[in-house]
């Protein structure tokens, strides 16, 4: 079989998630390239509406394992189910992702299965590979694609000989789409005493308390992004500041992040969220490849930059040379006075 | 447990610092230039071996415990084994080969795993959630897969320890998930646990000689050196870091360095930013005023 696999993730509010709709969209256009058929596999506690979420999204057969045991993720239980289905069905390609969730089930999996896994990927594509040194051409491979370490280069990664080829994808980075609202798959119900064995409920959850996200930059249309070249917590309040007049919420890339300016939910980049929004602005950021990976399909772009050369002002639509403490006042200020 | 101590390990990486990058970092293969970086203890794995080491002080007074540092990597790796004996740590073993160059996590989670099974018996396993040099987070399940232990991924909190169960808070996405589960068991430890205490200084005078026997050959020329090698671990065994080559891990050896790995590095590119239409703009009050009553116009703010 060469079909697609998608792991489908349950939020906390038993819908699918939406980091499972992304990966679904995009593994729809990878089995139209490929010509196969696109799965997904839920596995949960009576989860209502599978087909209505599922189906527009192209998938056409989803594999359903119900169980009133699990509610809540847990990683034997889901490992078993899922490595015994990939034996079963041979997909080509398995995707999940990028989430506490899929990171801790993917890397199981892959072990289990002695196959590649590629973690945080920022592109899938289908091409052909051939090996440097044996030549042997391998048809239809998916390249996956993630900026590597030292933060200036982008690898593209390929698992030729092991099937499936796996990877995990952060949320946000790959666009949901609707594949056409009257699509049409089946459900597959499987028991989940055919994949599960008592000894893997080993692990007992004694409790759970999950937050309501307090920060939302993943859908704020407008993000005013700090870096380390802001220097200082207290400067950070200028950033907010701009963003409460102008309708924004304020993001920070890593450096700025471990230097203590502001709170991890605010992180943007390869190991925090990806977001796209319609103005990014972005100040006293030089542009490491692991920010700009979490940026970069913003529709307008502006930085603010006392070094004239920051990588960040060559994917710009404008750039500002100065100091953002000088600068950002004299946006507010206009921005006032324009719309008063 | 059926054995007379309880063995902890930790599996920890020393990592090239990817905050001083220069440019020889990469070789041309698309791999790390190891040498050209200063190596630092990965963060994460420091703290586990703190949890590990708060596992061993709620344990101590009621049975013997072992904490053992387990390091993948070049000889000089050691200075990782050697800084966690500093801390803590009873002793250390560098597994280190040029049969393991070119290691994907899968190749890498498959050496760690044989060295684990060749100690004999292990109750509990910690590593960090991640390494800064890959930011995967995934030879720690892996390692759990291959050694068939149950895994608890993200640990935040030490809740509590006992002989027979151990309680631990775990870090998601969106909130936190308190688990117990019984021995043995694998836990990755995440970032915001506890940072490890610092190093001890009778630990220090005790352990600054603790060596591997190839650091050891290195430095045979030096006259302060007047037992041999072998004496001098007769006398003081705590001064010897065990080092194992692949051989030494009964591997299948086609499970190991690049013909264990799954994953090839087909290309790397420089990026090379696609240059937008791109305005610079200086910082006066008027050009500032203009972008944002053209940003008004075009209803982006």
């Amino acid at each position: 079989m060469n079909n697609i696999l998608v792991f489908c993730e349950i939020t906390e509010e038993q819908q699918i998630a939406e980091v499972s709709l992304e990966l679904c969209s995009k593994a729809r256009k990878l089995a139209d390239r490929l010509n196969s058929r696109l799965d997904a596999i839920v596995i949960g506690n009576d989860i209502k509406n599978i087909e209505e979420q599922l189906f527009p999204f192209g998938v056409d057969s989803v594999f359903y394992v119900n169980d009133p045991r699990l509610s809540f993720y847990q990683t034997l239980p889901f490992f078993s189910t899922i490595a015994k289905l990939i034996q079963e069905e041979t997909p080509e390609i398995v995707l999940f992702g990028a989430t506490a969730v899929g990171r801790d089930l993917a890397p199981r999996i892959s072990s289990y299965l002695r196959c590649g896994l590629t973690a945080d990927c920022t592109s899938l594509e289908i091409g052909d590979h051939t090996d440097a040194k044996t030549q042997t051409v391998y048809k239809d491979v998916l390249y996956q694609i993630r900026p590597a370490f030292g933060g200036n280069i982008v690898a593209t990664i390929v698992s030729p000989e092991t099937r499936p080829q796996m990877a995990t994808v952060r949320e946000g980075v790959m666009k949901k789409e609707i594949y056409n609202e009257n699509h049409k798959g089946v459900i597959r119900n499987l028991k989940a005493e055919d994949y599960i064995k008592d000894s893997d409920l080993c692990v007992e959850i004694l409790n759970r308390q999950i937050e309501a996200q307090k920060v939302n930059i993943k859908g704020a249309p407008i993000i005013v992004a700090g870096g380390y070249g802001m220097g200082s917590k207290e400067n950070f309040a200028l950033l907010h500041e701009l963003a409460d007049v102008i309708g924004g919420e304020v993001g920070a890339t890593r450096a700025a992040i471990d230097a203590g300016f502001t709170e991890i939910e605010r992180q943007i980049g390869q190991t925090g969220v990806t977001v796209r929004p319609k103005l990014y602005i972005a100040c006293g950021i030089s542009g490491a490849v692991q920010h700009r990976a979490g940026m970069d399909q913003s529709a307008k772009i502006i930085s603010i930059n006392t070094d004239p050369n920051a990588p960040i002002n060559s994917i710009a639509d404008y750039t500002i040379i100065g100091d953002a403490m000088d600068i950002l006042p004299k946006m507010i200020k206009s921005y006032k006075n324009n719309m008063l | 447990m059926n054995n007379k101590y309880f063995q902890i390990v930790v599996l920890a990486k020393q990592v090239p610092d990817t905050h001083n990058v220069g440019k020889d970092a990469m070789k041309e293969d698309g791999t790390i230039n190891r040498a050209a970086l200063p190596a630092i203890f990965n963060p994460d794995d420091l703290k586990a071996l703190e949890m590990a080491l708060a596992c061993k002080d709620a344990l101590k007074d009621i049975m013997p415990v072992k904490v053992t540092i387990i390091t993948m990597g070049p000889p000089r790796a050691a200075e990782i084994v050697r800084e966690s004996m500093f801390r803590g740590a009873d002793n250390g073993i560098v597994i280190s080969d040029k049969r393991f160059a070119g290691s994907d996590t899968l190749a890498t989670s498959y050496a760690l795993s044989a060295a684990v099974k060749k100690l004999g018996h292990v109750d509990l396993v910690f590593t960090g959630r991640q390494a800064i040099d890959g930011d995967t987070a995934q030879v720690g399940p892996q390692v759990a897969e291959k050694l068939e232990l149950p895994q608890i991924t993200y640990a935040e909190e030490l809740v509590s320890m006992t002989e027979n169960e151990i309680i631990i808070k775990r870090r998601l996405d969106r909130g936190v998930e308190t688990v117990k589960t019984t021995f043995p068991v694998l836990v990755t430890v995440h970032g915001n646990a506890n940072d490890c205490r610092p190093r001890h200084a009778k630990r220090v005078i005790m352990y600054k000689n603790a060596s591997t026997y190839s650091e050891r050959q290195q430095s045979t020329d030096n006259s302060q050196q007047t037992l041999s090698t072998e004496a001098l671990w007769e006398k003081r065994p705590f001064l010897k870091i065990e080092e194992w080559n692949a051989d030494d891990i009964n591997p299948d050896f086609s499970r190991l360095g690049m013909s264990g790995s799954p994953t090839k590095v087909k290309s790397i590119e420089n990026v090379v930013l696609t240059s937008k239409e791109n305005k610079t703009i200086n910082n006066s009050e008027s050009e500032i005023n203009e972008l944002m009553k053209e940003l008004i116009t075009a209803h982006i703010i």
